[in-house]
């Protein structure tokens, strides 16, 4: 069912209508569309809802949703009412991706651009793999996050779990509460004033008022592992 | 003066033999175990060990020259809106750019689409030369996720979920560092000249369930038009082949331990995975337990090299077959022509395997530019395309000899195997019997 509310809203109820419909009607709208809101209802919990989006609207889905909700996502801003599954964003481009709730496993996995912003915690291996993406916590975030991070940003302001940034590329993170314990080739590193402008201009475009750059610590590779060394095989 | 005695003939040991002695040493040496590429090279049951039984009194074959063969395939008829379709069922496996140069992308391309059958990405995204030379492309989706991106994605003709390959169900690929040029660093987003090590599973998802799920995300991305393929290495084929049809792929493609690799452990290539021949055989028992048999498509790969084996493999069951180490040799890898150049890296053409070094002489897994422009492109597409129609009128001339005017109809009935091994593994009988070792117990006529 789809509804036109007021002038440019359009509401979609999956109650109503399957996911096939919903994500292929997004994937019809360009650059130049006029239908640049959208309100996606009773979400239930499902999978790949507003994936592979690419033109600048803004969806509003109200309630949770399951694995891989926005994933792939380019230009579009989506925001979830709710919390999210697995997946959250995985792979995305650009755009911006905000969870007002919590995040399950693998939040912003492999993505290479845009924000994603978790209002509540993430779990386990938040930003696994990134490549590019920035990810803003408010809450904590589970082990093993930004496990193989290749490059982008990942701001905590609560705690982080075991084995942050383990094997970590290049990607930066900035954790403002405690790390439970660092990842093989992980190490804290000096917060430059580059960093701490970086780092400001995140928690701004996160919508984030009441953190300053100062209050957090900054975490990023060694390098002692980017080429074999029979001498390191320990750290595995 | 006492008599001489007799000395006993130097005596090597067949437990220590040449090979694994100069590997103690050199692991002694280096304190490191040794990459190389390539799939497995020691002796496992393989197509060799079987053969067609021709017509006869009891069938009549078809004309040689005269009566039609089909040889056409379609992939992905399960879900996809736009299914493949293909005029050979030969296809090229996944390789990517980084492993491979982009001339040999390019190359592989352009032979591929000569003769009417799909190429594939590999672990390092899309480039333009291959997408510009491929009439049908697709497009990896591996646990690395290099190069990903939902644009390339659409413009694929098939999406390829990478779980495993034959030479490493387990593994990650390797790329070392010699070969991080500065495009593949790009494509990759990672350090110009770091050891890169991929993961070996996927980031966000794990197990069966999961995989239903990110195959739905791939579906909605895509608008449910590209078939999805799931990749797996064999290990259980019985159980891997019943849980990606579950999960809803379109194709399944089946990689044994003969395939190859750009750069993995030797340790892990010759002592992990089942060979292709045993792997064909449950695979399809799974397909045709649960109805989906010719409705899931099947691919083969590992250790293809020529007409019959792709008889072979399309008799026990296989809808197509990938290969890739056969597809870089018609390229012109390994070539003798230059032996000199292969012995200054202390080795000799056909054995030639280090590949992750990137200084192979016939400019193929390599980024140096300049050994790069070794290889050109057409010709070798050329080359490519030829070894390709020569194989598919060896699968034809196999088939009309065993009265089918469709490869597809070819069957495990034309078969027999010459070893007890085979005989297994295959699920036809040993040659002159009806014995079929696990199958029947006697060996009867």
């Amino acid at each position: 069912m789809q509804q036109l509310i007021g002038e440019l809203m359009r509401t979609y109820d999956l109650a109503q209508s399957p996911l096939r419909e919903l994500n292929e009607t997004l994937h019809r709208q360009t650059d130049g569309s006029n239908e640049a809101q959208w309100e996606i209802l009773n979400p239930r919990g499902g999978h790949a809802i507003a994936v592979g989006l690419d033109a600048p609207i803004n969806v509003d889905v109200r309630g949770s949703v399951g694995y891989y909700c926005a994933g792939m996502n380019k230009k579009a801003t989506v925001t979830v009412h709710g919390s999210a599954g697995p997946g959250v964003a995985e792979n995305m481009m650009s755009g911006r991706v905000v969870i007002k709730g919590d995040a399950s496993q693998y939040a912003g996995a492999t993505g290479r651009g845009g924000l994603l912003v978790i209002e509540g915690n993430a779990s386990s291996r938040c930003g696994i793999s990134m490549k590019g993406i920035d990810i803003v916590v408010k809450g904590n975030i589970g082990h093993m996050s930004a496990f193989m991070a290749q490059s982008g940003h990942l701001v905590v302001l609560g705690d982080a779990g075991d084995a942050l940034g383990d094997s970590i590329y290049e990607a930066k993170l900035f954790v403002r509460g405690k790390v439970k314990s660092l990842g093989a080739d992980c190490i804290e590193k000096e917060m430059r004033p580059e960093h701490q402008e970086a780092l400001t201009n995140l928690l701004k475009n996160a919508g984030i008022k009441d953190a300053k750059a100062s209050e957090f610590r900054r975490y990023g590779s060694a390098r002692k592992l980017y080429n074999f060394n029979i001498d390191n095989a320990d750290a595995y | 003066m006492s008599p001489k005695i007799p000395l006993t003939t130097p005596r090597p040991s067949a437990t220590f033999d040449d090979y694994t002695l100069s590997e103690i040493r050199r692991a002694a040496s280096t304190g490191i175990y040794d990459i190389r590429g390539g799939g497995a090279k020691r002796r496992v049951p393989h197509f060799d060990d079987l053969l067609f039984l021709g017509a006869s009194v009891s069938r009549y074959p078809l004309e040689g020259y005269r009566e039609r063969c089909s040889t056409s395939v379609t992939l992905g008829t399960r879900f996809a809106k736009k299914p493949i379709e293909l005029k050979i069922p030969i296809t090229i496996a996944g390789m990517s750019f980084g492993a491979l140069s982009a001339n040999a992308k390019e190359a592989l391309g352009r032979g591929a689409s000569i003769a009417g059958t799909s190429t594939t990405t590999g672990d390092g995204g899309m480039t333009p030369e291959e997408r510009g030379q491929s009439k049908t492309l697709v497009y990896q989706y591996l646990p690395s996720r290099y190069g990903m991106n939902p644009d390339d994605l659409r413009k694929a003709d098939a999406i390829e979920v990478v779980v495993g390959q034959g030479a490493k169900p387990g593994g990650g690929g390797m790329l070392l560092g010699q070969k991080i040029s500065d495009r593949v660093a790009e494509m990759r987003n990672l350090p110009k000249g770091i050891d890169q090590r991929s993961a070996c599973r996927h980031p966000d998802w794990t197990g069966p369930d999961d995989l239903e799920i990110k195959i739905l995300e791939i579906r909605e991305i895509t608008d449910w038009q590209k078939p999805i393929y799931v990749k797996v290495g064999g290990t259980r084929p019985y159980y891997d082949i019943a849980l990606a049809v579950k999960a809803g792929a379109d194709v399944i493609v089946l990689d044994g331990m003969q395939g190859g690799t750009a750069a993995t452990q030797e340790v892990f290539i010759e002592n992990v995975g089942l060979p292709t021949l045993a792997c064909i055989r449950p695979a399809v028992q799974a397909l045709q337990d649960l109805g989906m048999h010719r409705k899931v498509q099947l691919i083969v790969s590992g250790g293809i090299r020529n007409g019959a084996d792709v008889a072979k493999a399309l008799a026990l069951g296989a809808d197509a077959v990938a290969i890739g180490m056969a597809a870089l040799v018609a390229l012109g890898d390994n070539d003798p022509a230059l032996d000199a150049e292969y012995a200054k890296l202390g080795t000799k053409a056909g054995c030639y395997d280090d590949w992750h070094e990137g200084r192979d002489p016939a400019g193929i897994t390599t980024q140096d530019p300049e050994l790069s422009k070794r290889l050109d492109p057409v010709r070798a597409g050329r080359r490519l395309a030829n070894y390709l129609k020569v194989m598919t009128l060896e699968v034809q001339t196999i088939a009309r000899a065993a009265g089918h005017n469709n490869i597809h109809n070819l069957e495990p009935e034309d078969l027999c195997a010459l070893t007890l091994e085979a005989a297994a593994m295959a699920r036809v009988p040993l040659a002159g019997t009806s014995w079929i070792p696990g199958v029947n117990g006697s060996g009867g006529l």
